[in-house]
């Protein structure tokens, strides 16, 4: 495998220096792919998102644009729909030279993407987005019933099933990626660029949108997904091409013969093995329970009700469920950032709903926010400074009024040795580290002074696999000193390899606890609400 | 006080209401195109006066009137584009932005007003617009004064509520606008030019404060003052927040604070016995009560005040 991936390198350097002509007349000789982009590159700020990047589509096909986080595929794209532009490089489609200098010259060549974060403004209707892109026959006014008709036909169509009066606010997340889709098609794009579109949705609901991809790619619409994700890849796509730190790595068909192993090691450059140690360890006494806890949200929305739960010493229950289920209220209840409006919650037995944050802490609940950049961190502030953001008050970095610079930076240095967190130094500021290294920082401040209970919130979201790998061995060793933990994470792969117990999170309810071995497709289930008649075995 | 008496001050003081809360009403509906767009132009108070020297100075000079609001509209135009480059091309602060506009503006007005005219002991004076009297329906008792006896300038303004309600909801332009203040990002994907469609709201806004400018020099009264739009435009801008960005509840709001305006006018006039001081606070107490009760409840443009970039991610 290790020389196919060679050859294929070669491959990428001899197609480097062919001459454009060359590169031309290849185009005519083969059948004219719906996209060629060569040599792409493009810096932020000096660092090199894309470098010398080739890619091509062919008509009719799904093509996996496959790479960690940062490596460069949503770069990549947003240049083919000309929300970035390039530093050099070449973009041909359908065999034609051409300019992408904004997104409408993209749609103008039939180019749609559906972003990760929707493009939709949620206060319109479906109706109203889709005629934000579309030039009105009846200009300057708007032809509503025209479009709203034609909106009708095409979810009938390709089995889209949306209302075109609902505002896009009260879509469920799955639903509003159709109205992508939905617009994308409604222009008569017959390039389609999706971006990590299961990052948000059910197992169920990803099974939906392959179905509904299969039916477009068999319309003869080229399909480009973006993602991280190999069984996606492996599952979907026709091709794939890899990118690793802005660099192709790789391209090949993806066969039935096509393995994991393979992708994964033109996207992170080695074997990746996920072997943790520290599974088993001795399950202690209950330290924290929740009993019917019920709670609302910023709007006033109840979004946790009867909410019951408990965690032991030494044992991670792993929270799965789409994101915005509640589990973001739930993990600022357990910090003491939020009011419930019912239930009790214990730590031992301690009542924790009357405490602050901060006797939250002093009683050794630590959190790991799910945003580490609006919550977890002060993006401005150097890296010591943010290490002691939770003991702030602590005797052993102050002297006897005031902080004392010098323990402040004593103690820095060997988080960050311990931690293996890479920085110039303990005064550089974070936001110039990556975001892996950030999350290291994190997981210093919240893991020294050994955690009762650690609420981990998303702790590997956007790391690449090096630093998950890292994350999350610290949370089994966390663990292993006999912390209880609740892992909250959308994914699924990480709540299987950590967790004791998983408990799946819909709507504000728990819809069961079930051990791991209840296989990803209960869980996936649950995950969209449907509860099965017989027990399921809740024990709470 | 006499039931004759009182029927005149009601007619007075409603009439009165329609042609004060004009000057209000006018800014504030441009307004709403531009914080639609997502941007807060502080600086509609100094565009007013600029509006109300434009339109006097074009009146005074030519007899004509309908050429002072023509001069009024285009210096709204031209003055609002310093808020448009600021707030769009820059991408500076748009309260420091909008604070510096109105006190340039202000000064700036002032000042040119002493170089066009001079110092004189006498202020120089025009023909303002005369009221219509509708073929003769402003001599119906009670409804004729109130609702049929004001000048042309008042029934532009109020059929710029329609017209600007049908804008923003029956075009595309109006979608878009939307679509900008919401989700700039959404927006550009979609191929709609961000920079220019908040350039055109931000330049409408300063073309309808120009026009109620110009209402004050010569529709509501004769003459240039330095001080004559007298928070007006602050008035309009918590108008448009009070109103939710609505055309037709922007007509309500003005109503209201217009009626505060001239209820103090009148209790002065009449002689209650609440020191004036008080009285002349009215209409702005009221604009803080109503920001204070409000402005926790609408749900402001997600983009509001936040300059777009294309390449920040």
């Amino acid at each position: 495998m290790y020389l196919l991936w060679i050859e294929l390198s070669r491959v990428g350097t001899m197609f480097n220096f062919m001459t454009e002509k060359a590169i031309k007349e290849a185009g005519k000789v083969i059948e004219k792919p719906l996209v060629q982009m060569i040599q792409i590159k493009k810096t932020f700020s000096g660092i090199p998102a894309n470098d010398c990047v080739d890619f091509t589509l062919k008509e009719g096909s799904v093509h996996g644009l496959l790479g960690e986080n940062g490596a460069g595929k949503t770069t990549l794209m947003n240049i083919l729909f000309g929300l970035y532009e390039p530093d050099s490089g070449k973009v041909l489609i359908k065999g034609e030279p051409v300019k992408i200098h904004s997104p409408l010259d993209a749609m103008n060549l039939k180019i749609g993407m559906v972003h990760q974060h929707f493009m939709l403004v949620k206060t319109l209707t479906v109706t109203e987005n889709i005629m934000l892109g579309i030039k009105s026959t009846r200009t300057p006014f708007l032809d509503t019933r025209m479009i709203r008709n034609r909106i009708i036909e095409l979810s009938g169509k390709y089995g889209l099933d949306i209302d075109p009066d609902a505002k896009i606010w009260q879509l469920s997340v799955g639903q509003q990626q159709r109205v992508e889709i939905l617009t994308a098609i409604f222009k008569g794009a017959d390039i389609l660029i999706l971006d990590e579109p299961t990052a948000v949705l059910t197992p169920g609901e990803s099974e939906d949108l392959f179905s509904i991809l299969r039916e477009l790619r068999n319309s003869g619409i080229g399909i480009i997904l973006i993602s991280h994700k190999l069984e996606e890849i492996l599952a979907i796509a026709d091709e794939v091409t890899i990118l690793r730190n802005g660099v192709k790595t790789g391209e090949t068909l993806v066969t039935p013969s096509t393995t994991k192993q393979e992708l994964t090691r033109m996207m992170v450059g080695r074997d990746v093995l996920f072997n943790f140690t520290g599974k088993d360890v001795n399950i202690g006494k209950e330290c924290l329970s929740l009993d019917h806890l019920c709670a609302i949200d910023d709007r006033g929305v109840q979004v946790l009700q009867d909410v019951s739960f408990s965690i032991k010493d030494g044992e991670i229950l792993g929270l799965a469920g789409v994101d915005g289920n509640g589990q973001k209220e739930l993990c600022q209840i357990l910090t003491g950032l939020r009011k419930t409006t019912g239930g009790t919650i214990h730590l031992y037995d301690q009542d924790l709903l009357t405490m602050t944050p901060k006797q939250c802490i002093d009683n050794k609940i630590f959190h790991i926010p799910e945003d580490r950049q609006k919550s977890g961190l002060i993006m401005d502030w150097d890296v010591q400074k943010n290490l002691i953001l939770k003991n702030y008050d602590s005797k052993s970095i102050s002297g006897r009024f005031c902080l004392s610079e010098q323990r402040i930076g004593e103690q820095a240095d060997t988080m960050i040795q311990e931690y293996n967190i890479k920085t110039p130094g303990r005064e550089e500021v974070v936001k110039k580290l990556s975001g892996g290294n950030q999350q290291k920082i994190i997981l210093a401040r919240e893991m020294e002074g050994d955690p009762e209970l650690l609420i981990a919130s998303h702790p590997t979201r956007g790391l690449d696999i090096g630093a998950m790998e890292y994350v999350r061995q610290r949370i089994l060793d966390q663990k292993a000193n006999g912390a209880a933990i609740l892992l909250v994470s959308a994914d699924l792969e990480e709540i299987f390899q950590l967790s004791d117990r998983i408990a799946v999170i819909y709507n504000g309810r728990i819809m069961g606890i079930v051990s791991p071995d209840a296989g990803i497709s209960k869980i996936g289930m649950l995950m969209a609400g449907i509860m099965e008649t017989e027990n399921v075995g809740v024990d709470a | 006080m006499s039931n004759n008496l009182y029927i005149d001050f009601m007619i007075s003081l409603l009439a009165g209401t329609i042609r004060i809360s004009i000057p209000i009403l006018l800014p504030a509906l441009g307004q709403i195109y531009t914080q639609r767009s997502g941007i807060l132009n502080l600086g509609v108070e100094g565009i007013m006066i600029i509006g109300a020297l434009s339109g006097f100075v074009g009146a005074f000079f030519t007899g004509s009137l309908w050429f002072g609001v023509f001069s009024a509209v285009v210096a709204g135009l031209l003055f609002s584009l310093i808020m448009g480059f600021l707030s769009i091309t820059i991408k500076a602060n748009q309260v420091i932005a909008g604070t510096a506009l109105t006190i340039l503006g202000t000064s700036l007005a002032s000042f040119l007003y002493r170089v066009i005219f001079g110092i004189r002991k006498l202020p120089p004076i025009i023909d303002s617009f005369p009221s219509l009297n509708f073929l003769g329906l402003s001599k119906i008792p009670v409804i004729g004064p109130i609702f049929f006896n004001h000048n042309i300038l008042v029934y532009l303004a109020l059929f710029l509520v329609f017209f600007t309600w049908f804008v923003l909801e029956k075009t595309t332009f109006g979608l878009k606008v939307k679509a900008v203040g919401e989700f700039p990002r959404a927006a550009d994907s979609k191929g709609i030019r961000v920079g220019l469609i908040r350039y055109i709201c931000v330049a409408i806004g300063g073309m309808y404060a120009g026009l109620g400018g110009a209402f004050m020099s010569i529709g509501y009264m004769d003459t240039y003052m330095d001080h004559m739009i007298a928070g007006r435009g602050f008035i309009a801008v918590s108008v448009v927040i009070f109103s939710r960005w609505d055309p037709k509840r922007a007509l309500f709001a003005a109503l209201l604070f217009g009626g505060a305006n001239v209820l103090q006018m009148r209790l002065q006039s009449i002689g209650v016995n609440i020191p004036n001081q008080f009285l002349l606070a009215l209409p702005y107490v009221l604009t803080i009560l109503v920001l204070v009760g409000v402005s926790k409840k609408v749900a402001f443009p997600s983009a509001f005040t936040i300059p777009y970039s294309r390449n920040s991610k």
